[in-house]
C-alpha cells in the first residue's frame, strides 16, 4: 500500500520521538517498504552540530542506528535552508517530493493553548494541508 | 617524513582544541508553550523593554532630560573616544584586506554564498541605512551649505568651497566609518558562528578573550544591552517614520497627518513586516530589498537626469573631492573649533551607527556565508561607499543647485527636514510620481528594518538559534510596532526623543565593546589562519 515512508526528524529532540520512530518502523515492516529520515538545518551551528556537514552526517548515523535496531531499510536526508525558522515546513514538502515518498509519518503534540494563540499551528497540520501524500500524526 | 606529519597532525589536534567548548546551542533555553528562549536574555530583556516605555510614558519629561543629558554627556565629554574608534575600525578594516588572513572564507574553504552579489548588495542597505539615505540624502548636504545646524570645519555657508565641503561632509558620515563598523561587527559574528562553530549571538566573538565565561552573565549583559539598543534603535525610528512619511503624504495629498494617520502607517509597516517574517528571508527581505534596490535606482537615475546630466557630472566631482579633502581634517579629534558640527552630527552619528551596528552587523553576518574575509571587507567598505556617492552627488547635489539658483522653497533654507527630500522633487518634472515613489521606498525600508530587526533579536533572545519558532520573531516585529505606537499616542515626541537618546547611549559603552571585538577577531582570524596552514602542510 505504500512504496516508501518519509519521517521527519527534529535531530535534538530524538528522545521525545520514541513511539513516532516505532510507528514508522511498524509500517515499514509491515508494507515492507524502506524509511528515510528527513531532517533540515540552518546554515549557522544550531543545537545538533556545529555545521551543515557535520549536521548530515548526524542524521546518516542516527538513520543507520534506527535501521540496525528495527530491523528496516533507512536512509537519510538532510536539508538546508538559510531560514530554518521560517522555511521548515516548506523544505519537509521539498523532502516529500525528493524522497518520492507515499506516507509521511511524523510526531506533533495534541493541540493546545498555544496552537490557539499562534498565528502557526503545528508543522504536522500544515503539511496535512499542504501536503497530497497520506500524513500519520502521532501524538 | 612520518615524524614531521604526526607534529603537524598534533599541532592541529592542539589548535583545534582551543575551541573545543562544551557549549551546546539553546542549552540555556527554556522550552515552554511551543516557545523557545534564552534564559535569563530572553525574559529580562522583554522586562526591561516593558519598564523603559512605562517609565518613559510616566515620566516623559524627566525620562527625555535624563536620558537627553546623557547622550549629550556622551558627545561632549567621549567625543574624542568615539572618533578615534570610528577611525580604528576603517584601518583594522583596512589592515584585515590586506593581510593574509584575508584569504580565509567566511564558512570554511568548501562554502558557497548563500545568496547571489546582487541580492546580497541589496540587502546590506535593508537593515537601517536605506531609510536614512532617503531622508538624509538632501537634506544634510542642504543643512551644512546653509548653516542650518554647523558648519563642517567652521566653513563660511552659501560659499563656493561650502558646496564641496557639505558633499564632502555627508559622504565621511555615510561613507567608508560606518560601513566599517557594521563590518566589524558582522565580520567577526560570522566568522566565530560559521567557522568557529559558536552560537550566532554577540557574546560569542568574545570567546578568544573571556572562553567560556562569555556562556555566563558577562555574555548575558552584553546580549541584554545589544536587544535593547535594538529594539529602542528600531521602534523610535518607526515612531519618527511613521511622523515624517506623515507629513510627506500630508505635502503630497493635503491631508492631515496627525496621530490617526501615524497610527496607520505603523500598522501598516508591522503588518507587511509580519508577511514577510513569516515568508522567511528568501521570500521576505530578500525579496522586499530587490524590489527596494530597482526603485531606489529609478529614482536615481531619474534625479540625475532630471536635475540635468552635466550638473550631476560636476556635483559627482565635487562630493568625491570634497570626500577625499575632509575625511581626514574631519577624522581628527584634537583641536577642532567646529564644535556644533562635530557634536551634534559625527558624535551623534557615531553613537547612532555603534548602537545599531549589533542589529545591522548581525544582519549581514547573516547572509555572508561563503564568501572570503578579503571580498567580504572590500564589498561592504567599498561597494556602499561608492554606491553612496552617487547618491549623494544626485540627491544632494540637486538640493544644493536648487538653493544656489533659488528655486523652490529649499531656497528659503530648511524648515521641516522631513520635507526636504519632497520639496526637491517638488521643482523636477513628474513630482507628484517621484513623491509617492520615495514615500513608498521609506516604507518598504522600514518593513525591512523591522523584520531584519525582528530576526536579529529573535537570534539573540534564543541564544543563537535560527530554528526557533517564527511565532518569536512575530513578538519582536509586534512589539516594535507597538513601542511606536504607545510612545507616538501617549508620550507623543518627547517619549520618542527619550527613548532614541537612550538607545543612542548605548552607543558609548558598545563602543569598547566593538574595540575589543577588534582584538578579539584578530585573535580568531590568526588562530583560523596558523590552523589552514598547518592543515595544508599535512596535505602537502
Amino acid at each position: 500500500m505504500f512504496e516508501r515512508i518519509m519521517v521527519p526528524v527534529a535531530l535534538d529532540h530524538a528522545d521525545r520521538m520514541e513511539r513516532t520512530l516505532d510507528a514508522a518502523a511498524d509500517l515499514a515492516r509491515q508494507y515492507e517498504a524502506p524509511v528515510t529520515y528527513v531532517a533540515v538545518s540552518g546554515k549557522v551551528p544550531n543545537a545538533v552540530a556545529r555545521t551543515p556537514e557535520k549536521f548530515a552526517a548526524e542524521l546518516d548515523m542516527f538513520a543507520r542506528e534506527q535501521g540496525s535496531r528495527a530491523g528496516i531499510t533507512t536512509e537519510a536526508l538532510t536539508l538546508t535552508s538559510n531560514d530554518p525558522g521560517a522555511e521548515l515546513e516548506k523544505r519537509l514538502l521539498e523532502g516529500i517530493e525528493k524522497t518520492g515518498a507515499d506516507l509521511v509519518v511524523m510526531g506533533s503534540h495534541p493541540p493546545g493553548v498555544a496552537d490557539a494563540l499562534h498565528l502557526i499551528g503545528s508543522h504536522a497540520a500544515w503539511l496535512v494541508r499542504h501536503s497530497d501524500v497520506s500524513v500519520f500524526v502521532v501524538r | 617524513m612520518h615524524e614531521q606529519s604526526t607534529d603537524a597532525e598534533q599541532l592541529i589536534a592542539d589548535l583545534e582544541e582551543v575551541y573545543e567548548t562544551d557549549y551546546e546551542v539553546g542549552q540555556d533555553n527554556i522550552e515552554r508553550f511551543g516557545l523557545d528562549m534564552h534564559n535569563p536574555v530572553f525574559f529580562i530583556s522583554a522586562s526591561l523593554i516593558v519598564l523603559f516605555v512605562a517609565l518613559s510614558l510616566l515620566f516623559p519629561e524627566a525620562a527625555k532630560d535624563g536620558l537627553e543629558s546623557t547622550k549629550a554627556w556622551i558627545q561632549v565629554v567621549f567625543d574624542w573616544v568615539l572618533l578615534s574608534a570610528g577611525n580604528v575600525f576603517v584601518l583594522f578594516c583596512i589592515a584585515l584586506i590586506l593581510l593574509p588572513v584575508g584569504r580565509i572564507r567566511i564558512g570554511g574553504d568548501d562554502a558557497e554564498p548563500d545568496f547571489s552579489l546582487v541580492s546580497w548588495f541589496a540587502m546590506l542597505f535593508a537593515a537601517g541605512i536605506g531609510i536614512g539615505l532617503m531622508f538624509w540624502g538632501v537634506a544634510e548636504p542642504a543643512a551644512y551649505y546653509t548653516d542650518w545646524y554647523g558648519t563642517p570645519l567652521d566653513i563660511e555657508g552659501y560659499t563656493e568651497q561650502a558646496r564641496p565641503a557639505a558633499l564632502g561632509a555627508t559622504m565621511y558620515h555615510w561613507g567608508l566609518h560606518p560601513w566599517a563598523i557594521y563590518a566589524v561587527v558582522a565580520l567577526a559574528l560570522a566568522f566565530f558562528s560559521y567557522n568557529k562553530g559558536l552560537p550566532l549571538t554577540i557574546r560569542s566573538t568574545f570567546y578568544p578573550l573571556l572562553g567560556d565565561r562569555v556562556w555566563g552573565p558577562i555574555g548575558n549583559v552584553i546580549d541584554i544591552l545589544a536587544v535593547l539598543a535594538t529594539i529602542f534603535g528600531l521602534a523610535t525610528s518607526l515612531g519618527f517614520g511613521a511622523q515624517q512619511a506623515a507629513a510627506g503624504i500630508g505635502f503630497l495629498f493635503d491631508l492631515e497627518g496627525g496621530l490617526p494617520t501615524q497610527l496607520v502607517i505603523i500598522g501598516c509597516v508591522t503588518a507587511l513586516a509580519l508577511i514577510s517574517v513569516l515568508r522567511g528571508i528568501d521570500g521576505g527581505v530578500k525579496l522586499l530589498s530587490n524590489i527596494n534596490m530597482s526603485l531606489a535606482l529609478v529614482l536615481l537615475l531619474f534625479v540625475i537626469v532630471a536635475g540635468s546630466l552635466s550638473a550631476f557630472v560636476v556635483n559627482y566631482g565635487q562630493t568625491l573631492s570634497g570626500y577625499f579633502q575632509s575625511i581626514l581634517p574631519l577624522s581628527n579629534p584634537v583641536g577642532r573649533t567646529d564644535d556644533t558640527f562635530y557634536h551634534e552630527w559625527t558624535i551623534f552619528y557615531w553613537a547612532w551607527w555603534i548602537s545599531w551596528s549589533p542589529f545591522v552587523g548581525m544582519f549581514i553576518a547573516r547572509v555572508s556565508r561563503g564568501r572570503t574575509v578579503r571580498q567580504f571587507l572590500t564589498a561592504v567598505l567599498v561597494v556602499p561607499t561608492l554606491v553612496t556617492t552617487v547618491w549623494m552627488a544626485a540627491f544632494g547635489g540637486s538640493g544644493l543647485d536648487q538653493i544656489e539658483q533659488g528655486i523652490g522653497q529649499l531656497a528659503d533654507g530648511i524648515g521641516d527636514e522631513a520635507l526636504v527630500l519632497f520639496q526637491m522633487l517638488d521643482n523636477l518634472p513628474l513630482a507628484s510620481l517621484t513623491s509617492l515613489l520615495g514615500i513608498c521606498l521609506v516604507l518598504v525600508f522600514f518593513v525591512t528594518s523591522s523584520d531584519s530587526g525582528s530576526l536579529v533579536i529573535d537570534s539573540i533572545t534564543s541564544g543563537g538559534k535560527t530554528d526557533a519558532p517564527v511565532t518569536q520573531r512575530v513578538f519582536w516585529a509586534i512589539m516594535q510596532g507597538v513601542i511606536a505606537a504607545v510612545l507616538l499616542s501617549i508620550g507623543g515626541t518627547a517619549a520618542l526623543d527619550a527613548l532614541q537618546a537612550g538607545a543612542v547611549s548605548t552607543g558609548l559603552p558598545f563602543t569598547f565593546v566593538l574595540l575589543a571585538m577588534c582584538v578579539s577577531l584578530a585573535l580568531g582570524l590568526w588562530h583560523e589562519h596558523q590552523l589552514n596552514q598547518a592543515i595544508e602542510a599535512v596535505e602537502v
